[in-house]
């Protein structure tokens, strides 16, 4: 568990920092962040970068700010400077209430919400978050720059539409509407885990009924996605209304999940009805606390 | 039984001697010991189950700078597999371990070659440029099927073993009622907070091989490589440095160890060997997994007529030095604390292509609790009765005691030589709130909760012989020196030592020095297993200290002008029994009786002495575990909320360390009922090789736990009573967790299968319910 020779750089500007990604990145060159998907994995050698582009000395980088509706995650915040609301209103809520279900403390504290975009496990929370919530992430080149929906970037289990020579140098969130509720549901075999299965929900109540319903869920299928067939039984009518036992079904019949040694398609299926089912439920309750 | 002195030590939970070191990090592991000039090694390991090796290319790894040797099997000569601990059973040397794969591959992880390199980044950068060319083979993996061909002429199960009395088919046939099971446990082992490591290196200047890493058995392994490298034992030296558990797994002979020493010895230079995590998940022993098919047949009112077991054994690729000590001991060990009229049991021991198999904590009973405490639920399921009662039923009577099970297990005859189940049963009932507990789970399964409570009963053994020697010596400064051939894994075993030595002589145990584990102190040594060393080494300790204590009061008794019978040892000084008068300290005796004293007169000089303790017989502790768990119907996920253990130690030498001891091992325990499991694809290959994949419990699953120790059953085998306590903490968790399990789902018989995961809950609850995931 020692990991093969590799080359460290330690730009300090975003210039530098794509200049000498643009000139490793064919040989396999790799951008580190956080290091906390990176390291264990160079050191088990499964992956073998001969360079590394170290992106932590790009002050900048470390940018976290609410512009236009929109909040901006720079490319080296951590998962910890989640713990606490980072904005306003609810999603400064859901932000904190997920970010907990991340791994353990050590490594929140060094692990980046950027990395695990660019990371893609299909089990990341800040995947989940991004594909639920509409993000965008913003990717820079020596070519120049671009900005991808969270829907284009992601393309599968750990994979993105990144070209090796790009950096992810934000994310920007639609900030929620301070009367939009969420419910959050994760299960996992232990505390700190990867999620066996999870689901993010988000709605807001107008006038009695369910508006802009998000149903997304996580670690059951190769990438984070929104339900829409359940979340169209959640629209435009109050949530009383839809049995969770119903949103449950709906959920089991949507997904296509993955299957692996421990755990089975069916298992799988079954549990992306338990999340779904319980999200919902916090938001409702999430709700009626506010109400 | 003598009657004994009062004590000051012994029953006290006083402050361990040996945990300053490992507080301040002043301790010193393996790891961290350097020899300048040391080679680091790295084993380049098997990527297929099983295969035939055509060939292993070293040339390009040979050539990277700072490769000093690499080394295949064929580099080896005739280097001996990895031995075996002799036994009665027979037939197992042809599935011994090569030091490296000849011919074979048969596990993932089974070392093909290795390097010797400069630094350890470099010799995991060769290792990774060694070609070996392995033709695949079909592997076998599964024990219920029949054995497979391990080589020509051989098939892949090397023993059946049978043990049993009394007539089981005549029983079975008078029987009242008959319960079936088929039960199996998981691979899951040891995971020590250290890895295993080794560090030889040939000193030339005295011509001694020394290897440092040693642990759990340095004079077996000596001895053995000796042989193994046709050395004198007088030129090999094994040290042991600080060890961050072991668990039965740490301080086996295994091929690393081999290869460090004909490393050192070829090379010329030190060699040194860390294993790493994925190693350590990949090669060192794994246990547990095991397939039982059990029959019990009853009377009307619960009790046992017979058993007929089966035992299906999965000992992976190859017998390692435990040869088929698990699969022996399981069925010499299973009837637990109950009264079983007649008994049959045949073991299937079967080779897999799995990495090979041995002990960890509780071997064999962890595995069999689960299977007879099944067993007893069945039974009170099947008749209607109460399980607690059922039990009582069948528990042996402490008038029975000692109790000849007319079995053996680890070559020695069962005999429960002390015990009151019933008793402590009754105690840890009141104790636990057993009664509230099961009527407050009751209450919240009628509220719509899934909470249920489990009980599990078992007996442990303990204080394995043959043998222990013990070297007292009292320094002039007063400091006692005492050298044991016992280790430590870091259980504690200086302070117990320490605390028996004092009481014993009269002095502060503050003022004892326990060594142990270094070959070169002491001739012979057992080490640190099968929960042996506060037994074992205690009672060759209280012995070797009153032969000192009489020297000293012989001698004090001449010098004061005093009847030795009115003197007694306080606080390290000789003093009149009434008060008053002249007084001398042990330091200045043992200065008296130095050599060139002129006092000394024909005395033997030094104030020291040696004792042996002998031991033909285990002796069996007891306890009963009991948990309170809430599933998740939904997820099938388990929390333990609540957990008690009552254990009989006959004698608690150190109470909080025996508590220390039930619950680290009951977080072991746990973690093979719930978390653990080495699984393999079905070709083979491990699919848990980090701890992303092989779960073990954490602080945050750990329940709260209440541990109640009683001495009710001194053991009768030693003057102090000692029984060990270090397996009671797993022992019965599998036991208790399933029951607890079936409990709060209100499915009899649902948990037939360890670890009872989130996915398992969930299908048996389908494939019982019938359909409704
Ligand atoms: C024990 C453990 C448990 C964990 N549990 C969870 C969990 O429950 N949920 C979860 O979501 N994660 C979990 N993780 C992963 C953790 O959250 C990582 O921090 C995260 O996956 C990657 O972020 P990082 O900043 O550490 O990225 P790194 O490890 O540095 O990089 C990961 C990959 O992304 C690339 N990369 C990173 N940043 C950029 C960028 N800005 N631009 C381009 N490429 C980039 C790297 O080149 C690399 O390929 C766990 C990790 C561990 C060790």
């Amino acid at each position: 568990m020692k990991p093969a020779p590799f080359e460290l750089h330690r730009p300090t500007t975003l210039g530098e920092a794509l200049a000498i990604l643009g000139r490793v990145c064919d040989e396999g060159g790799l951008v580190l962040a956080g290091g906390q998907s990176l390291v264990p994995m160079m050191a088990l050698r499964v992956v073998y970068p001969p360079h590394l582009v170290d992106i932590n000395g790009i002050e900048p980088l470390s940018r976290i700010a609410v512009e236009d509706g929109l909040l901006t995650v720079g490319a080296t915040v951590r998962h910890a400077a989640f713990h606490r609301p980072v904005v306003d209103g609810p999603l400064g809520h859901l932000l904190a209430e997920v970010s907990r279900h991340i791994a353990h403390y050590p490594i929140r504290k060094r692990g980046t919400f950027c990395g695990s975009l660019s990371h893609a496990d299909p089990a990341s929370e800040w995947c989940l978050v991004a594909k639920t919530l509409g993000a965008r992430i913003h990717l820079a080149s020596l070519e120049g720059g671009r900005v991808l929906e969270a829907d284009a970037f992601f393309v599968g289990a750990m994979t993105t539409a990144r070209e090796p020579a790009e950096i992810v140098v934000e994310a920007r969130l639609p900030v929620m509407p301070g009367a939009a509720t969420f419910g959050f549901s994760e299960f996992n075999r232990r505390a700190g885990d990867f999620a066996l299965g999870m689901s993010l929900v988000t709605f807001e109540i107008v006038d009695g009924v369910v508006v802009d319903p998000r149903i997304g869920i996580g670690g059951i299928e190769e990438m984070p996605r929104r339900l829409p067939r359940v979340e169209a039984m959640l629209a435009d009518r109050r949530v009383t209304d839809t049995e969770p036992a119903a949103l449950a079904a709906a959920a089991c019949e949507e997904v296509d999940p993955m299957e692996d040694a421990t755990t089975t398609a069916d298992y799988r299926r079954h549990l992306a009805g338990v999340v779904v089912a319980r999200a919902v439920g916090a938001a409702v309750a999430r709700q009626a606390r506010k109400d | 039984m003598q009657p004994l002195r009062p004590t000051r030590y012994i029953g006290k939970s006083v402050t361990r001697l040996e945990d300053r070191p490992l507080l301040t990090g002043a301790a010193r592991f393996v790891a961290d010991l350097d020899f300048p000039h040391q080679l680091h090694m790295r084993v380049v390991r098997s990527a297929h189950a099983h295969g035939r090796i055509l060939g292993i290319t070293t040339t390009e790894a040979s050539a990277l700078p700072g490769v000093v040797a690499v080394w295949t099997a064929a580099d080896l000569g005739d280097l001996p597999p990895i031995p075996i601990r002799a036994t009665a059973i027979q037939g197992l040397p042809p599935y011994r371990q090569p030091i490296l794969a000849r011919g074979r591959v048969r596990y993932v992880g089974e070392p093909v070659a290795v390097v010797f390199a400069e630094s350890a980044y470099g010799a995991e950068d060769a290792a990774d440029l060694v070609v070996a060319d392995i033709e695949p083979l079909e592997p076998y993996l599964d024990v219920c099927r029949a054995p497979a061909e391990f080589a020509p002429g051989l098939t892949s199960e090397p023993t059946i073993i049978r043990k049993g009395y009394g007539d089981v088919d005549a029983a079975f046939q008078r029987a009242h009622a008959m319960v079936a099971l088929d039960l199996s446990v998981g691979r899951h082992s040891a995971i020590p907070m250290e890895t295993r490591g080794a560090l030889a290196r040939h000193d030339r200047a005295r011509d001694v091989l020394e290897l440092h890493g040693a642990a759990k058995r340095p004079h077996w392994n000596r001895d053995q490589l000796a042989e193994m490298l046709s050395m004198s034992p007088a030129r090999i030296e094994l040290y042991e440095n600080h060890v961050g558990g072991g668990f039965g797994v740490r301080g086996e002979i295994y091929p690393e160890d081999v290869l460090v020493c004909v490393g050192a010895r070829r090379l010329g230079r030190p060699v040194k060997w860390i294993e790493d995590r994925r190693e350590h998940l990949l090669s060192a022993n794994q246990s547990r997994e095991q397939h039982h098919r059990i029959r019990a047949a009853v009377d009307a009112e619960g009790r046992f007529l017979a058993i007929d077991e089966t035992l299906l054994h999965d000992q992976g690729a190859y017998v390692r030095t435990h040869g088929a000590r698990v699969a022996d001991m399981t069925i010499g060990l299973l009837l637990g604390p109950y009264r079983v009229p007649n008994y049959r049991a045949v073991a299937h021991y079967r080779l897999t292509n799995k990495t090979p198999a041995a002990t960890y904590r509780a071997p064999g009973r962890f595995e069999g609790s689960f299977v007879r405490e099944r067993l007893i639920d069945a039974i009170a399921q099947r008749l209607d009765l109460d399980p607690l009662e059922v039990r009582r039923r069948n528990l042996i009577g402490s008038a029975e005691m000692p109790y000849v099970r007319g079995l053996t297990a680890l070559e020695t005859e069962v005999i429960l030589d002390s015990g009151d189940y019933a008793g402590l049963l009754e105690k840890a009932l009141v104790w636990s709130g057993w009664q509230a507990m099961s009527r407050q789970a009751a209450a919240r399964r009628a509220a719509g909760e899934a909470v249920g409570v489990g009980f599990g009963m078992f007996v442990e053994k303990s204080g394995l012989g043959p043998s222990e020697m013990v070297h007292l010596t009292v320094h002039a400064d007063g400091t006692v020196e005492v050298v044991t051939g016992a280790s430590s894994l870091g259980q504690g075993m200086e302070t117990a030592i320490a605390q028996i030595a004092a009481d014993t002589l009269g002095v502060d145990y503050r003022s004892i020095r326990v060594l142990h584990g270094n070959t070169n102190r002491i001739a012979f040594g057992f080490g640190a297993h099968a929960s042996r060393v506060t037994v074992m080494t205690g009672e060759a300790t209280r012995r070797a200290a009153e032969a000192v204590r009489a020297k000293a009061l012989a001698f004090a008794s001449e010098l004061l002008q005093r009847d030795a019978a009115a003197l007694d040892v306080v606080d390290g000084t000789v003093v009149a029994r009434e008060g008053g008068g002249p007084s001398i300290t042990l330091g200045q005796l043992a200065a008296q009786l130095a050599p060139a004293s002129g006092s000394r007169g024909d005395r033997e000089p030094g104030l020291a002495g040696t004792a042996w303790f002998h031991s033909k017989h285990m002796n069996y502790p007891y306890g009963v575990h009991m948990a309170q768990v809430a599933v998740d119907r939904e997820t099938g996920g388990v929390k333990v909320e609540r957990y008690c253990v009552a254990y009989d130690v006959g004698r608690a030498v150190n109470p909080a360390m025996i508590e220390g001891q039930i619950v680290g091992g009951l977080a072991q325990g746990l973690g093979g009922a719930l978390l653990e499991e080495f699984l393999y694809s079905e070709d083979g290959q491990p699919l848990s090789v980090t701890f992303a994949d092989y779960l073990t419990l954490t602080a945050r699953e750990m329940p709260p736990v209440a541990v109640l120790i009683t001495e009710d059953a001194p053991s009768p085998l030693n003057p102090l009573g000692l029984k060990g306590a270090g397996e009671g903490g797993v022992n019965a968790a599998g036991a208790a967790i399933a029951s607890a399990i079936d409990d709060a789902l209100q499915v009899a018989g649902l948990v037939a299968r360890l670890p009872a995961t989130p996915q398992y809950i969930r299908s048996r609850l389908r494939e019982l319910e019938g359909g409704a995931a």
